[in-house]
């Protein structure tokens, strides 16, 4: 046990610290201020702002728009379905089965619904395959969490008069309320670091998007694209990249946690 | 006073006590085991009706039954009547937020929902429409007394319920019942999860309350019964055995499963 702990614990942290001895001396105030300027790939001048807004809005636009899916298939499974009922069961194993999937799929189910709609590669359609992408990541979590909520306290909100939708939204979400949280920022997290799914869906983009029907930069393509070139600047670039990435990350997770701690108070254990 | 209207017939159980609950036929299965057989009885109006019976009687899935909770459960099926002021509450159009409004439910240990000591007594009143601050304070005020935690929680209202101690919790559960203003008090074990001063504090509050509701209350405790209850129920092995005035049953039961039953000999 303590060898698999140390083991994990190695690996985070030489992959940190290769991030940080690589890509500190590329980093800079103006990587993550500005947008790439004249010959960005050749490693001039200008940052990664595109790509840092980039993949903020694709994942907050994903991160609501499944949430707003997601909460009531949780909610739907736990207190409406009858348990064991083939429905539950089917959503469930569909679920499973489309969390399974390679993000890649995604992506290619993506270009082909946004080539049927008639739009371009666009935050828009990355949105839409990103949400795709953490929709069975969240309401699976969600499922998981909703179903620890305590029986007898769904059955003391219902002996008061309160309807089901009652119950789920003022007494099952409050008392699930910092799992429900976790389970939004596992998405959150596994949307924001993949590149599969918008490879070709919301483009690259050297300019902030100024529309939903623009094209736009993601920071994991960013580091792919850097990494691709041949020019060592460039490549060092990449790793900046991939430290700001991992710091966003970080700080997602710090604020939930954060806010979880301050709710888990009025939790009944 | 409120006078019986003329549709809600009352029968007489005995010659003081009028009836609240009717129970005609009743059967409960779970899935394919019988919980509750046929039972048949009347549980008095404004009065403590104490369920008594060894442990997998059928106590909780009786009591369960009147809010209809018990069908909530997987695989449950339930036949026959259970009239409340006369009304079948297992009708096929029966509105079952507004029978389970009319009950309050006391579980076997505290479950506060997870929100402000306010809050939880507020709760009831706001989703049925009291959306006025004032009110709301004023009610929230009214049922704290009325379960005797006011003294101690009044300074803190807006702390989390789930900061007080579980007998305080108990009896914020007991508020919290009792401010959405129902007829009939369900308790399930109500204080087999709280030391002895704080289950008196309980017993104290039914006994005080039992003038203007009507109480059930599941008990594994015989001289819990003995000390509250106007009305007995025994049952065993989800069959009704006995029922009658409490001090009937005690003193001169009539079948020889309750006397062994009180005297001790089964358990």
């Amino acid at each position: 046990m303590i060898g698999a702990t140390l083991l994990i614990a190695l690996t985070l942290l030489s992959i940190v610290g290769t991030i940080v001895i690589k890509g500190l001396p590329a980093m800079s105030l103006d990587m993550v201020l500005k947008t790439p300027r004249g010959g960005f790939y050749l490693g001039k001048e200008g940052g990664i702002l595109n790509a840092i807004l980039g993949s903020l809005f694709l994942t907050g636009g994903s991160t609501l728009l499944a949430l707003g899916l997601s909460l009531p298939v949780a909610l739907y499974l736990n207190l409406y379905a009858r348990k064991g009922s083939p429905t539950a069961h089917l959503v469930r194993l569909a679920l499973d089965l489309l969390w399974g999937v390679p993000s890649i799929v995604y992506g290619a189910f993506g270009f082909t619904l946004m080539i049927a709609m008639g739009m371009k590669a666009s935050l828009l359609a990355g949105i839409i395959t990103v949400t795709l992408l953490i929709i069975p990541i969240m309401a699976r979590a969600m499922d998981e969490v909703i179903s620890m909520v305590p029986t007898e306290l769904v059955e003391a909100s219902l002996s008061l008069g309160a309807t089901r939708l009652e119950t789920a939204l003022r007494v099952v979400v409050r008392q699930a309320f910092p799992g429900l949280l976790s389970a939004v920022l596992i998405a959150a997290g596994r949307g924001v670091g993949d590149a599969a799914s918008v490879l070709f869906t919301a483009g690259f983009s050297d300019a902030v998007p100024s529309s939903l029907l623009d094209p736009v930069a993601t920071l994991p393509l960013a580091i792919f694209f850097q990494l691709g070139t041949p020019f060592p600047e460039v490549q060092q670039r990449a790793y900046a990249s991939a430290m700001i990435l991992t710091i966003l990350i970080l700080l997602l997770s710090g604020s939930a946690r954060w806010i979880s701690r301050r709710w888990i108070r009025h939790v009944v254990k | 006073m409120d006078i019986p209207s003329l549709d809600t017939p009352r029968c007489e159980i005995g010659d003081t006590m009028s009836t609240h609950i009717s129970v005609e036929n009743l059967n409960v299965h779970y899935g394919k085991a019988q919980a509750l057989h046929s039972i048949n009885m009347e549980i008095p109006d404004r009065a403590i009706t104490a369920i008594i019976g060894p442990s997998g009687c059928g106590k909780s899935t009786l009591l369960r039954t009147f809010n209809r909770l018990v069908d909530t459960v997987e695989g449950t099926s339930v036949s026959g009547s259970v009239l409340v002021d006369g009304e079948d509450i297992y009708a096929r159009n029966a509105d079952v937020t507004r029978i389970r409004r009319k009950m309050g439910l006391l579980s076997q240990r505290p479950f506060p929902l997870p929100m402000s000591i306010y809050d939880n007594v507020a709760y009831g009143p706001r989703i049925h429409g009291t959306p006025n601050r004032k009110d709301l304070d004023a009610i929230v005020e009214k049922y704290l007394k009325m379960s005797s935690l006011w003294e101690e929680v009044k300074d803190r209202l807006h702390e989390p319920a789930t900061r007080l101690s579980i007998g305080q919790q108990q009896r914020l559960c007991l508020a919290r019942g009792l401010a959405v203003e129902p007829e009939i008090i369900l308790a399930d074990e109500p204080t087999s999860a709280l030391d002895p001063v704080a289950s008196q504090r309980i017993e104290q509050r039914f006994k005080a309350l039992k003038d203007s509701y009507t109480i059930i209350l599941v008990t594994h405790i015989l001289r819990q019964a003995r000390r509250l209850a106007d009305y007995v129920i025994f049952l065993y092995m989800g069959e009704l055995i006995e029922h009658g005035k409490a001090e009937d049953v005690f003193s001169s039961p009539k079948e020889p499963l309750t006397r062994d039953y009180i005297m001790g000999t089964i358990s």
